[in-house]
């Protein structure tokens, strides 16, 4: 029987998946033809979705952006046979948007079928596993520390040290929480893993646990994501029933339980003590550091807590080696940046590539540029707290120290573009305003200095003393940056600040005109 | 249908039962009520309190600190508007102004036929094809006023 792909991501079918998908089963019913319909996950290339595939001698071939309209035609011209239509794109691996990537942790997204267990071992899934259970929680570490991989939730903190502090901090009970909370706008890299991939977050998250002693693992999951949810549930029992999850983890004798919790809708949830608190059945208010939750976390035990990708990276680590992975990067960034085009974007989705690539040649020649076919004006990188960047500054290397030295950050690898219609005041205004509806309310420079923050913008959309409003909102960034628990708060005046310094016209002309 | 499906304090106190030895058990506690019922009835927070041996003020705390949270009944289907940057560089802010004459509502509110509630979301994780809606657990991509009309009238 022919095997026809067609993705069962959120993104996929925001654009019409399920309708192809009917529309393929029905008109192969009508023309008598047998075909099996996979629902795999999506290769991260949104722009191409509905992406459509047909198993032929020489590989996959695919056709998209599909429209539940081409089906009978495609039909017509010989489907599922790799028959000619406008809509071929050819051999999804000679698709040069994907073909250029260098994938690691995206290896398998949009291959498989997300729940074939089979699937996933048949392409290199618990191989870092197998590895793993015949070392010792010291040599795991280890090996994760010569890696050179960083937390990729934001604060990109080496995830060996990290793992190194819970495995030397003794206790009888310790946790590890995968971070899904992935509520930075212009992200999508965690849900299209989950969704694609689970086990690879299952695999991540046991290794983790073999390295520093813990049996208990949760995963806090936003709400805004039901399919992740879904799928998560299904790996999850998938994993147990065959022994890769439980009490007796590939008949070693070690147990490893996985909880999902499912967050409620607060963006603070993200930040990791906020996230805890969360976990514990109470209102997200931030910790105070110390003590680190490596050492006091989850209901006062060592914790572990790590980003969805940081836990699926760990997987390449234990299966390829330290130095496969440490290979790819430059500097002190090492292995494979996942970058998340989106936006104003024309080939919008996810690009795995080492870090060192250039914002420019990211957003332009890989990304295509606007949608809208004007020019790009604001690119911010690292979601809602992060910098917006002008044309000056996109030759910047995409790497955690170079993006530090132009007063940025690559967060978790979000870009949103925006073309030349851009508003800058409207978006320093959203920051500011985001930074109000979304903090937990511990410091008051967050909660009210938000606030107020939104007043003097209007005041100064308004034309009302742009001057001396100007600077005060320049002491208000100064007080939230000085004065927040949290980057909530303590990062808010990168937008702001960023959209006055580079894009100055945008404050002053209401007072010009 | 029995008459303890109805009734929410039945509901509350099977949901509690379920979650009460569960550490940290009261989002998923919450989470369950509210799909049961479809909000959390103010008269279910003693009982919750007392199922979970915290204090009122602390469940209502929980309550009140989460946007997902209601205390109030909702219309039929939720629509969950993005708000955040990458649909705003997409037209969100349009969609936006459309969406709330249309419905004739505000964030928060429910249309008078109480089909449904509008509410803000930052980010559905859609963000390469924006702007993004979310109608009950479906997302929706590329909305703009036409295309929200027609998910509208067939839904
Ligand atoms: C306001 C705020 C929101 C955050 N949101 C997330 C998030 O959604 N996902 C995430 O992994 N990390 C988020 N973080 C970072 C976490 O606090 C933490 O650094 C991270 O989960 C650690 O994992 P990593 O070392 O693997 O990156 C956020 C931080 C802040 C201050
Ligand atoms: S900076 Fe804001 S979000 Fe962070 S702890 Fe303070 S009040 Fe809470």
């Amino acid at each position: 029987m022919v095997k026809v792909f067609i993705p069962g991501d959120t993104t996929a079918c925001a654009v019409g998946a399920d309708e192809v998908a009917a529309e393929v089963a029905l008109q192969a019913q009508k023309k008598g033809l047998e075909i099996e319909i996979i629902r795999n996950g999506s290769r991260g290339a949104f722009w191409l979705e509905p992406l459509l595939e047909t198993e032929a001698d020489t590989g996959r071939i695919a056709f998209g952006p599909m429209t539940t309209n081409a089906v009978a035609e495609l039909f017509d011209a010989g489907f599922p046979a790799a028959c000619e239509h406008p809509l071929k794109l050819g051999k999804v691996t000679d698709i040069a948007w994907l073909a250029r990537q260098d994938r690691l942790t995206f290896i398998r997204a949009g291959i498989t079928d997300p729940l074939s267990l089979k699937d996933y071992k048949e392409l290199g899934g618990f191989e870092g596993l197998k590895n793993a259970l015949d070392m010792s929680p010291a040599e795991i570490v280890e090996a994760v520390v010569q890696s050179g991989l960083r937390g990729r939730g934001g604060a990109a903190f080496p995830t060996g040290i990290k793992w190194r502090t819970v495995l030397n901090t003794p206790a009888e009970q310790k946790y590890i929480a995968a971070n899904a909370d992935e509520g930075d706008s212009g992200t999508f890299a965690d849900r299209l893993l989950m969704e694609a991939d689970p086990f690879q977050l299952i695999e991540g998250m046991t290794i983790c646990a073999m390295a520093v002693g813990a049996s208990e693992g949760f995963i806090y999951l936003r709400s805004e994501y039901p399919k992740a949810l879904h799928t998560l549930k299904h790996a999850i029992t998938e994993a147990k029933n065959a022994n890769l999850l439980g009490d007796d983890i590939g008949g070693s004798g070690r147990r490893f339980h996985i909880q999902i919790r499912v967050g409620a809708g607060a963006y603070i949830c993200g930040e990791e003590t906020s996230m805890l608190e969360s976990l514990e059945g109470k209102r997200g208010l931030v910790r105070f550091k110390p003590p680190l939750p490596a050492i006091e976390g989850l209901f006062g035990r060592p914790t572990v807590v790590n980003n969805v990708l940081t836990l699926a990276a760990v997987t390449t680590v234990l299966a390829n080696g330290a130095d496969h992975y440490r290979n790819y990067g430059t500097g002190r960034s090492r292995g494979t940046l996942t970058a998340q085009l989106a936006g104003n974007i024309r080939h919008g989705g996810l690009v795995e590539i080492p870090f060192g690539t250039s914002l420019r040649e990211l957003v332009e020649q890989i990304g295509g540029g606007t949608i809208t076919g004007r020019p790009v004006r604001a690119i911010q990188v690292g979601g809602p707290l992060g910098t917006y960047l002008p044309e000056t500054r996109w030759d910047t290397p995409l790497d955690y120290e170079s993006f530090a030295d132009i007063g940025a950050m690559l967060g978790h690898g979000g870009i949103v573009v925006f073309d030349n219609s851009v508003d800058m005041l409207e978006q320093a205004r959203f920051a500011l305003e985001f930074c109000a509806t979304e903090s937990c309310g511990k410091c008051t420079p967050c909660r009210v200095g938000s606030v107020r923050g939104v007043e003097l913008v209007d005041k100064i959309a308004n034309q009302d003393q742009v001057t001396s409003n100007l600077e005060l909102l320049e002491d208000l960034c100064e007080t939230l940056d000085s004065g927040s628990l949290c980057a909530m708060g303590g990062l808010t005046p990168m937008p702001v600040r960023s959209a006055i310094k580079y894009f100055p016209q945008d404050f002053t002309r209401a007072a010009e005109s | 249908m029995s008459t303890s499906a109805n009734n929410p304090l039945a509901i509350v106190s099977s949901a509690v039962q379920e979650h009460q030895n569960s550490p940290g058990g009261l989002l998923p506690l919450l989470h369950e009520i509210q799909a049961q019922l479809g909000y959390i009835p103010k008269d279910c927070v003693a009982s919750i309190a007392a199922g979970m041996g915290l204090s009122r003020a602390e469940v209502h705390g929980v309550i009140s600190f989460y946007h997902d949270f209601h205390d109030q009944p909702r219309g039929q289907t939720t629509i969950h508007l993005c708000r955040a940057e990458a649909c705003q560089a997409m037209g969100a802010r349009e969609l936006e102004k459309h969406v709330k004459t249309r419905l004739g509502i505000d964030y928060g509110g429910t249309t008078a036929d109480g089909r449904f509630s509008l509410e803000p979301v930052y980010c559905l994780g859609n963000c390469a094809c924006s702007p993004s809606i979310r109608m009950g657990d479906d997302v929706f991509a590329r909305v703009d006023a036409h295309r929200f009309d027609e998910l509208l009238d067939n839904s």
